[in-house]
Formats: structure tokens, sequence, C-alpha cells
């Protein structure tokens, strides 16, 4: 199979998941505003958590487990959006 | 800038989630009528892209960091109506599957990172490509300048959604989060600037397709 230009782009963002660990863990711009100005309590823990955190969960290594959550959400999400795509295309007479 | 649960007031929430699901269903309908058969395979890639790309935090400032939102790059090379679909894809999973931003604040946060992102950054692109002419420059420009302005004017809706939640005076909020969020902003327009400069140089017709 010729490796189409797709094919490129999906490997470099299945490069980024597995480059994640080494993400900054500093809070972003608005938990910092939360923190800041006092709210960051109001904060309520989700109902339920499949993934949390982009950790995935029962793996030892922290790394590892970011790495398998950056990897499965970035297959859910190209089949979600490439799916999405096939349904919503017009179709060509 | 995922709003979790507990920020908003059920006002604000609910008027975000009227928006955004009109929103977001006004793109189906979008999409249906122009999506092709070429831009599937991009739907896709971009999808899978942002969702990647989003977990990579940079640090901004001493203890902070932001992340792309991705709502620019979306929006400029499949268009708006499409880049909402996409965002609210990257969205809804973020907050189902990896509990980021909260089930109440899901329309709010649709309505930030994925309406007005998209839509600011994709008529500031064009207005920037028709004034300096079709160009690489143009192009790698107005990209920049529409990425930047999608995270500041998100950054910008998010602290007015906070101040009618009373969570934060307006006085208060609106200040820290658009100074936070223009340093935020730096960064999506130079990754969005690099990953269009990447198309230009690799698939150029890309950039040609139809917008939606």
């Amino acid at each position: 199979m010729k490796l189409k230009w797709w094919h490129i782009g999906l490997l470099i963002a299945f490069g980024l998941a597995i480059i994640s660990p080494l993400a900054s863990s500093w809070p972003d711009g608005l938990e910092r505003v939360a923190e800041d100005k006092g709210f960051i309590d109001a904060a309520h823990n989700p109902t339920f958590e499949i993934i949390p955190d982009y950790v995935f969960p029962g793996v030892g290594n922290e790394a590892l487990a970011t790495i398998l959550a950056g990897v499965v959400g970035t297959l859910i999400l190209f089949i979600l959006t490439y799916g999405l795509g096939v349904l919503l295309k017009r179709r060509e007479a | 800038m995922h709003i979790p649960d507990g920020f908003l007031n059920t006002a604000t929430a609910g008027v975000t989630y009227v928006v955004s699901a009109g929103g977001v269903g006004y793109s189906v309908k979008e999409a249906n009528k122009k999506l092709g058969e070429k831009h599937v395979p991009l739907m896709g890639v971009m999808g899978a892209f942002i969702f990647a790309a989003q977990m990579l935090n940079f640090p901004v400032m001493g203890g902070t960091s932001g992340h792309l939102i991705g709502g620019a790059l979306a929006a400029i090379l499949l268009g708006p109506w499409a880049g909402v679909l996409i965002m609210a894809c990257v969205l809804i999973v973020q907050c189902f599957v990896f509990q980021d931003g909260g089930i109440t604040a899901l329309g709010a946060n649709i309505f930030n990172m994925g309406l007005l992102a998209c839509f600011v950054s994709y008529y500031i692109y064009r207005a920037v490509v028709s004034l300096m002419g079709e160009s690489r420059t143009s192009t790698l420009v107005g990209g920049f300048v529409g990425a930047w302005a999608s995270v500041f004017v998100a950054a910008v809706a998010c602290a007015i959604e906070l101040a009618l939640s009373g969570k934060s005076p307006l006085g208060v909020a609106l200040p820290a989060m658009a100074g936070v969020h223009a340093l935020i902003g730096i960064g999506e327009g130079l990754i969005t600037a690099v990953v269009l400069s990447f198309v230009m140089a690799t698939r150029a017709d890309l950039l040609k397709l139809q917008k939606v």
C-alpha cells in the first residue's frame, strides 16, 4: 500500500501523543486564574471517571500511562472525525 | 481553558448549551451540503492532531502553561463549520472520556473553543489574506494573527461567563484571563503558522479545498 499524505498526518498526531509525557505539568491559564482569584475550589469532581487527567488507569509507569491515554484518545478522535466526514459528505452521483 | 463542573451557574451553562447545540446542528447541515470526498481524511487527521497537540502543554510564564486549542487550524484548513464539528468532537471526547472540562460546562467550552475560536480565526485569516494578497507570507501572517485572536476572544468569553456565574467580578477575571491568554495565544499562533507552512511545503492543494 502506498503511503498517502494523510497517513503521514496521522503518524505525526500519534508521534505527538507519544511525546506527551514531556508536556508542562504547570496549571493552564484558566486554572492559574482560578487559583489566583480564589475560585478554584468551586470546581466539582467529575461524577464518573474513565481516563481522568490523561493518565491510563491501572498502569504503574506514569509516562507510559500518559502515552497510552494519548494514543487511545488520538485513535478515538481519528475514528470519530473521519467517520463523521464519511457520514456527512455529499453523495456524488 | 476547559471549564470544569462547578464554575458556571445554571443560566450561563444553559444558555451556552442551547447556543452550542444550535451551532453544532447548523454545522452538521452545512457540512452535509459542502463536504466532499477530499475533506474526509483531512477531517480525521485534524481531529487526531488537535487532540494529541492539546496534550502538549507549553510553559508561558512562571508556574503557568497553555496548550493549543486548534480551532484556528481546523477552520483555516477546512472552513469554520467543519472546524466547529471537529472541535465539538474533541471537546466531547475530552469531557466524557478524559474528564477534562465538565459535563455541565460542555456547552460553554464548545461555544468558546469551538464556535468563537473557529469563526474569529477564520474571518481574521481571510481578512489578512485579502488585504495582503494571496501569498505564502499572507497565509502565515493571517494564520498567526487569527490563531492568536481565537485564544484571546475565547478567554474573554470565558471571563464573561465566570463573571456572570458570580465566580469573579468582570473587572478581575477579564484582565487576568485576557492577560495570560494573550501569551498562550502566541503559542497558538506559532503552532498554527508552523503547521500551515508544513502543509504549504508538502500538500499546498489542501489549502485550496472548498471551505465548509
